[in-house]
């Protein structure tokens, strides 16, 4: 046999799987196009189009002024409760969407599955890229936003890329262990719908973590913090409204949370994809 | 150059097919059953990718069972069998979508599957943008499709909607531009299957002319097909796969002969024990056989041969007066039939051989079920005999210019080709 040729051998599967980025690389073009796909498709034959990506958050956020700001009077730091609740939508509504296309990526992309080969980390890293776009297009409304309501931004803005990372490897994380399990077992879309539910209560969407922290004290407040939304949506609160100080504790723990996340998702994904084409 | 592009040892996998759902005849039982539900179901669930060590549970299938062969760079290679023989596990396997449970695959060279077109094609999108979608799906860089798109729209054929969403094309429409992306892949090993299956005859042709420039071209591959007149052309060699396992490999023809020969529990030669014989007592059918000029029974036959239908029986009752007839089938149709001119009375008891001579230049190309009866229509109507699918071969044309076709190699339509003398006149 020539060396030159690329030589592949196949034999039964052997247990945990390291992530092959080599090959993941090799199909980058399949990536751009696939992200491209979903962002396309996304608001073909809406009349709205993408300002539906502002629209969400918004009405999220107008909903929430009234129920939580006005009839609840939650507590929101100080600053007006609208643009408190949107600029945590807007890493929460991504974070929302990106974690159920993820982990129903594999379901929906089954067809896919059985048919062709690929690596396929990239069926639910895939939302994680595309969701950005809408992202992107809700967090521009926020500085209008605070124009409006007379907000000066601190210089710790720099730093949301940072929170941005963790946010995408939060989702990510979740999505590739809940698209890993819910190939097989279908329970996990209904789970899902719920637990976003859930985990949107659990985050500090409506509330701020100034008042959990009198409450629970540090220990209970770094404990919260291993909830990786804690830390990056306080953080963006902190960052663009300056209403409470940059929230390093609850980012380094969560960061640290989000990145166990991932790398065990990767992990138990490469060790159960092997199944996927035969289980979907 | 003889250097091996594929090689699959002792391959095997091991599928788990879903047990029969318990039936229960109490309410009592039922609720119980209801209440267990989410253990058993998890058990079932798990089981689809667990397999215990001990023993074999019966709802353990072997999709594929010590499978080996190699085929050597530049071959193509036929696979074929029944449905459920493990063809499209086996293509699964050497396209990586499926592990396998035992054995080992070598392949050298760059590979690309096509297990069906236009996988990934979003309705949404327009032509162009499928168009790098679905290659970059069968593993086309950008660069690539770059370089190849014109190439891809104009084989296609749809270059005025190219910037359509793909939703408003018809069916036959979308299949051709997704067999084009995958017709200019330039794999070094190239795995299909059945693809041929789909859009309209004329341009299922096209397809196997591009298949062919592409094992023309010292690419290797390994077809998956039912269809057989393709596996002949295509390939040299072919293998047979029966219940997973190989059970031949060999020359495409004699496979396809042997496989057609047991797919109908017969081939291009049939004959029955006095006692089974289908008929009455009077009268009984005994061989019907296909037979070329040597007289020798052939189940995959050139357009250019003259062939023999003999219809072999035994008449028990002396001076009984009758026909035979044949029927050929092809394309799901009925593409002649043919009938002894008079009716004849057999006088003596005893074995006869009814030959009818069938031209060559007379058969298309594919697949010919013959039927046969016997019958007396004349004062009392009596079928003594009504066989359906009594035999089967295969017509291929080697194109070798001598035939109906002349020296045109594309599509050519109808189920018979008979050989039609051309002139031309000029006003």
């Amino acid at each position: 046999m020539t060396a030159r040729k690329d030589m592949l051998v196949i034999e039964p599967p052997k247990g945990w799987q390291p992530i092959n980025f080599k090959e993941l690389r090799e199909y980058r073009d399949l990536f751009y196009y696939l992200v491209r796909r979903d962002v396309q498709v996304l608001y073909k034959q809406t009349v709205l189009g993408f300002a539906w990506a502002i629209l969400r958050p918004f009405l999220s956020m107008i909903l929430f002024t009234f129920v939580f700001g006005n009839v609840a009077q939650v507590s929101s730091d100080g600053v007006p409760y609208p643009v408190f609740s949107y600029v945590a939508l807007v890493p929460w509504t991504y974070f929302s969407t990106a974690l159920t296309t993820s982990s129903m990526s594999l379901v929906t992309n089954s067809n896919m599955l059985t048919k062709v080969y690929f690596p396929r980390l990239v069926f639910p890293l895939t939302p994680v890229l595309a969701k950005l776009v809408d992202f992107v297009i809700a967090f521009a409304f926020i500085p209008l936003l605070l124009l409006w309501f007379r907000i000066m931004p601190t210089r710790d803005v720099v730093f949301i890329p940072l929170l941005i990372i963790i946010l995408m490897m939060t989702a990510a994380g979740a999505g590739m262990w809940l698209a890993a399990l819910g190939i097989q077992y279908r329970d996990i879309k209904y789970a899902t719908q719920f637990m976003t539910q859930l985990l949107m209560y659990a985050a500090p969407v409506v509330w701020s973590v100034t008042a959990l922290t009198a409450r629970l004290g540090e220990t209970g407040r770094l404990i919260y913090g291993l909830y990786p939304l804690a830390g990056v949506i306080e953080g963006f609160r902190s960052a663009l409204l300056g209403s409470v100080p940059m929230p390093w504790d609850l980012i380094a723990v969560g960061g640290a949370s989000a990145f166990v996340l991932f790398v065990s998702g990767a992990f138990y994904f490469r060790r159960m994809e092997v199944a996927f084409a035969d289980v979907a | 150059m003889t250097d091996i592009a594929i090689q699959v040892e002792n391959l095997g996998k091991r599928y788990r097919i879903g047990v029969q759902e318990e039936k229960y005849d109490t309410l009592g039982a039922q609720m119980l059953a209801w209440l267990r539900s989410p253990i058993t179901n998890y058990r079932r669930l798990r089981g689809l990718s667990a397999f215990s060590e001990n023993g074999q549970a019966e709802d353990v299938i072997w999709a594929l069972k010590d499978v080996s062969f190699t085929v050597k760079e530049g071959e193509a290679l036929g696979v074929i069998g029944r449905n459920g023989a493990g063809k499209s596990t086996l293509l699964k396997v050497l396209s990586r979508i499926t592990p396998p449970t035992t054995g080992r695959v070598l392949l050298s060279g760059r590979v690309a599957s096509l297990l069906e077109v236009g996988t990934g094609f979003h309705p949404e999108l327009t032509g162009r943008e499928n168009i790098y979608l679905n290659g970059s799906i069968l593993g086309m860089t950008k660069a690539e499709i770059d370089r190849k798109f014109d190439e891809i729209v104009a084989f296609s054929g749809v270059e005025k909607f190219i910037d359509t969403p793909v939703k408003r094309y018809s069916s036959g429409m979308r299949v051709r531009l997704a067999f084009s992306v995958a017709a200019h892949l330039e794999p070094e090993i190239l795995l299909i299957d059945e693809v041929l299956a789909v859009g309209d005859a004329e341009f299922q042709r096209k397809c196997l002319g591009k298949m062919q420039d592409v094992a023309g071209a010292g690419r290797t591959v390994l077809f998956v097909s039912h269809n057989m007149p393709a596996v002949t052309r295509l390939c040299q060699r072919a293998i047979l796969l029966e219940k997973g396992r190989l059970i031949m490999d060999g020359p495409s023809e004699e496979v396809v002969a042997s496989y057609l020969a047991d797919a109908t529990r017969t081939g291009a030669a049939r004959s029955w024990a006095l006692d089974e014989a289908p008929g009455t007592d009077e009268l009984r059918l005994t061989s019907v056989s296909l037979v070329n000029s040597q007289h020798r029974i052939v189940s995959v036959v050139s357009v250019e041969e003259e062939l023999q239908l003999r219809i072999g029986y035994r008449v028990n009752t002396p001076g009984l007066t009758f026909r035979c007839a044949a029927k050929f089938y092809t394309q799901g149709v009925c593409a002649f039939a043919t009938v002894e001119p008079t009716e004849t009375t057999r006088d003596r008891e005893g074995h006869y051989w009814s030959v009818v001579r069938i031209p060559a230049h007379l058969l298309s190309e594919g697949e010919y079920l013959v039927g046969v009866s016997i019958f007396s229509s004349k004062g009392r109507k009596i079928h003594y005999v009504l066989e359906d699918e009594v035999i089967v071969f295969q017509v291929t044309d080697p194109i070798s210019g001598q035939s109906a076709r002349g020296d045109y190699t594309e599509p050519f339509a109808g189920v018979m080709r008979p050989k039609l003398e051309w002139s031309m006149e000029h006003a």
